[in-house]
C-alpha cells in the first residue's frame, strides 16, 4: 500500500504524518524541571565559591608570604609570628587515631553485613548505629571528657591527643560503619553465589569477592567521614584542648606529644577567628582554614585516586 | 541388573514419583545403564513455614542430561539448589525428604557444603563472571582447592572443554566482563569445569543469550555429558526436548487456605516418552502449549 500517494482533503500522508510528528510544544515541564535543577546547583557553588573567595582574601594577607612560618610557628602571643605547629601536629594525631579505627569500622560492616542472622537484635543494632551516626558531636566530646579524660586519664594522660584522637574516632566509627555496611551490600548478589558455586568458604567469598568489589565504596565513604572528623572543634573543646600556647615544644612525630596538652587546626580557627579584626590573628584564622581546606582535599583526592585505582580493577 | 535397581532396592521411596506412571519400570531398566548419582525421596523445600516444593521424587543418572521444566514459580530452581545446598546460603530454607548423592545423605550433619559444591558445579541464569581476567576467572576454584601447579594447562584444558578456547587465548588476561553474553556464560561453564566436578548444575542457562549462543551452550551440554552429568532447569520445552535425555515436569498448586503456591514434581520420565506419550495430563497440557 503506497500510503504516501493518497490525498485525504487534499493533503498527502506525509503532510499529515509531519504535522502530527512535529506538532506539540516541547516538553515545558521537563524543560522547568531541569531549569531548577541548574538553578539550585548554581547556588550551591554559589555559596562555596564566595565562602572561598572570601576566607582567600583574608588569609591572602598572610599565605604566599608567611606560609613556612605559619607552618612551623608556635602559639605566640604576637600575630606576625604565630604558627599552627602545634595545631597541624595535633590535627595529624587525631587524623591518625581515625584511620586506625577505619578497620574496626569496616570489620564491624563485614560481620552485621555478611555474618549476623536476621534477627531482631541485628535489627536494633543497626538501627542503633544509624542513630549513633546523627548524635550531635559534643555529646562525643562529653563522653570523651567522661569516660577518656578522667575515667581512663591514666591511660590516656588526660586531655591529650590520645584521649581527643579516640574521641573523634568513636565519633566516626558509625558513619563509617554505614558506608562500608552499603557498599558490601550493593556486592552483586550474583558474584557471591558465582563464589560459593565454585566451592568457596563464606571467608574466601568475603576476602576474594565482596571486600574487593565493595573497596572503591568503603574508601569513599571512609575519608568522607575523615574529611569531617578533621573539621570539628567542639568535641575537641570538651576533651580538652587548648587555645593558649603550649608550653612544651615537642617534634611533629614525636609520640611524645600524644600524652601533652594538644590543640587542633578547628581550635586555632575557632579561637583566632575569636580576636579582634584587626589584630592580625583574623588573617591567620583565615589562612589556618585554607591550609585545612587544603588537607581535606589531599585526603579527598588520595581517596578518588584509590577509588579509581580499584574501579579500574574490577572492570 | 543396573545399578538403577540396586539403588531402588535399598531405597525402597525412590520410586514412589516416577511410578505415577504405569508403564515406567519396563522402560526404565531397559534403557538406563547409567548409575545412579542422584536419588531423592520425598523431598521438600521450606522457606521458613512456607513449603515452596514438595514431595520431589527423582533418580538423577551418570552422564545424562536431565532436564527441570515446568512453569515459572514450579520450584524447579529452588530442587535445583538442593542439589549443590546452595540452599544453604539462604537463612530460612530448610528441606526435608532425602537426597543422597552416590548413596550418601548430602544433607547428613557431617557433610561439608563447602565440599560439595566443588564436586557439585553450578552455572547460573545471568552469566556471572567475576571482575577478574578470563585467566583468574577459570583459575578461581582450583587456587581456592589449593592447587598451584600446572594452572596455566588446567585453565586451557577448561577453557577449550567449554569451547572458548580459541576465542580467548590471545587475551587471558584481559577482563572477562569484555566478553559477550555467550562466552561469558561458557567462561562460567569453564570456571565450573575447572573445579573438576562431578556433576554440573545449570539453573536456565541459556535464558540471557541470543539463540546463537543458546545452540552452543547446547551442543557443548551434549558434548561435555560424557565426562559430566549435568542437570538443566529450562523454560524452553525445545531446548528440554534437545539436549535431555531424561526430563523432570513441575507445576504449582494453589493452596485454597493460605494463597500460596507449592511446587510439585508431575512426572519424570526419559524426555521422549514425556514429549510424545506423558503420562500425566497436566504434563501433555504444557508439552503441547495449552497450558504455560
Amino acid at each position: 500500500m503506497a500510503l504516501t500517494t493518497i490525498a485525504v482533503g487534499g493533503r498527502t500522508a506525509a503532510d499529515r504524518v509531519r504535522e502530527e510528528l512535529t506538532a506539540g510544544g516541547g516538553d515545558a515541564a521537563g524543560k522547568a524541571f531541569q531549569a531548577a535543577l541548574i538553578t539550585c546547583l548554581g547556588i550551591a557553588l554559589a555559596i562555596i565559591v564566595f565562602l572561598l573567595y572570601d576566607v582567600w582574601g583574608d588569609a591572602s594577607e598572610v599565605l604566599p608570604s608567611r606560609l613556612s612560618g605559619l607552618l612551623s610557628g608556635q602559639y605566640t602571643a604576637s600575630a606576625g609570628t604565630a604558627g599552627i605547629f602545634n595545631a597541624l601536629r595535633g590535627t595529624f594525631s587525631i587524623g591518625a587515631f581515625t584511620v586506625l579505627s577505619f578497620p574496626i569500622g569496616i570489620a564491624a560492616a563485614v560481620y552485621l553485613e555478611e555474618y549476623a542472622p536476621p534477627t531482631r537484635f541485628t535489627r536494633l543494632i543497626n538501627v542503633n548505629i544509624r542513630n549513633l551516626a546523627g548524635v550531635p558531636s559534643v555529646v562525643y566530646g562529653i563522653f570523651g571528657l567522661s569516660i577518656l579524660v578522667e575515667r581512663f586519664g591514666s591511660f590516656t594522660g588526660g586531655a591529650t591527643p590520645i584521649a581527643a584522637g579516640i574521641t573523634i574516632a568513636i565519633l566516626v566509627l558509625p558513619i563509617v560503619i554505614i558506608t562500608s555496611a552499603e557498599a558490601i551490600r550493593a556486592v552483586p548478589r550474583t558474584l557471591r553465589e558465582g563464589a560459593f558455586g565454585l566451592g568457596a568458604t563464606r571467608w574466601e567469598v568475603i576476602r576474594t569477592q565482596v571486600l574487593p568489589y565493595a573497596t572503591p565504596g568503603v574508601l569513599t565513604g571512609t575519608v568522607l567521614a575523615l574529611a569531617r572528623a578533621l573539621g570539628e572543634a567542639a568535641p575537641l573543646l570538651l576533651v580538652g584542648a587548648i587555645g593558649e600556647r603550649l608550653s612544651d615544644r615537642v617534634g611533629f612525630f614525636d609520640p611524645e606529644g600524644l600524652r601533652k596538652p594538644f590543640t587542633a587546626l578547628p581550635i586555632a580557627i575557632t579561637d583566632w577567628a575569636k580576636r579582634p579584626l584587626n589584630s592580625g590573628f583574623f588573617q591567620n584564622s583565615a589562612a589556618a582554614i585554607v591550609v585545612l581546606l587544603a588537607i581535606v582535599l589531599v585526603a579527598n583526592s588520595a581517596a578518588i585516586v584509590l577509588r579509581n585505582r580499584f574501579e579500574k580493577k574490577r572492570g | 541388573m543396573t545399578d538403577t535397581s540396586k539403588a531402588t532396592e535399598t531405597q525402597p521411596d525412590v520410586d514412589r514419583g516416577i511410578s505415577l506412571v504405569p508403564e515406567i519400570g519396563a522402560h526404565h531398566d531397559a534403557s538406563s545403564a547409567h548409575p545412579v548419582v542422584f536419588d531423592a525421596a520425598d523431598l521438600s523445600v521450606y522457606y521458613g513455614s512456607f513449603r515452596a516444593v514438595r514431595n520431589v521424587d527423582m533418580a538423577v543418572h551418570q552422564h545424562e542430561v536431565t532436564a527441570f521444566i515446568g512453569p515459572s514459580g514450579c520450584g524447579k530452581s529452588t530442587v535445583l539448589r538442593c542439589f549443590n545446598r546452595m540452599n544453604d546460603l539462604i537463612e530460612i530454607a530448610r528441606v526435608e525428604g532425602s537426597l543422597t548423592y552416590h548413596g550418601l545423605d548430602l544433607y547428613d550433619r557431617d557433610v561439608n557444603p563447602v565440599e560439595v559444591r566443588r564436586r557439585i558445579g553450578m552455572v547460573f541464569q545471568k552469566p556471572n563472571p567475576f571482575p577478574k581476567s578470563i585467566y583468574d576467572n577459570v583459575a578461581y576454584g582450583p587456587r581456592l582447592a589449593g592447587i598451584k601447579t600446572d594452572m596455566d594447562d588446567l585453565v586451557e584444558r577448561s577453557l577449550r572443554s567449554a569451547a572458548l578456547w580459541d576465542e580467548v587465548k590471545d587475551r587471558l588476561k584481559s577482563s572477562a566482563m569484555g566478553l559477550s553474553g555467550g562466552q561469558q556464560q561458557r567462561l562460567c561453564i569453564a570456571r565450573a569445569i575447572a573445579c573438576g566436578p562431578e556433576v554440573i548444575l545449570m539453573d536456565e542457562p541459556c535464558s540471557a543469550l541470543d539463540p546463537i549462543a543458546t545452540g552452543r551452550i547446547e551442543d557443548l551440554m551434549t558434548e561435555l555429558k560424557s565426562q559430566y552429568t549435568i542437570i538443566i532447569v529450562t523454560h524452553n520445552m525445545q531446548q528440554a526436548a534437545r539436549v535431555s535425555d531424561r526430563c523432570a515436569f513441575f507445576t504449582t498448586e494453589v493452596n485454597e487456605t493460605s494463597d500460596t503456591r507449592t511446587g510439585l514434581l508431575v512426572e519424570y520420565d526419559r524426555t521422549d516418552k514425556i514429549f510424545s506419550n506423558p503420562g500425566d495430563d497436566r504434563t501433555e497440557n504444557y508439552v503441547t502449549g495449552r497450558f504455560g
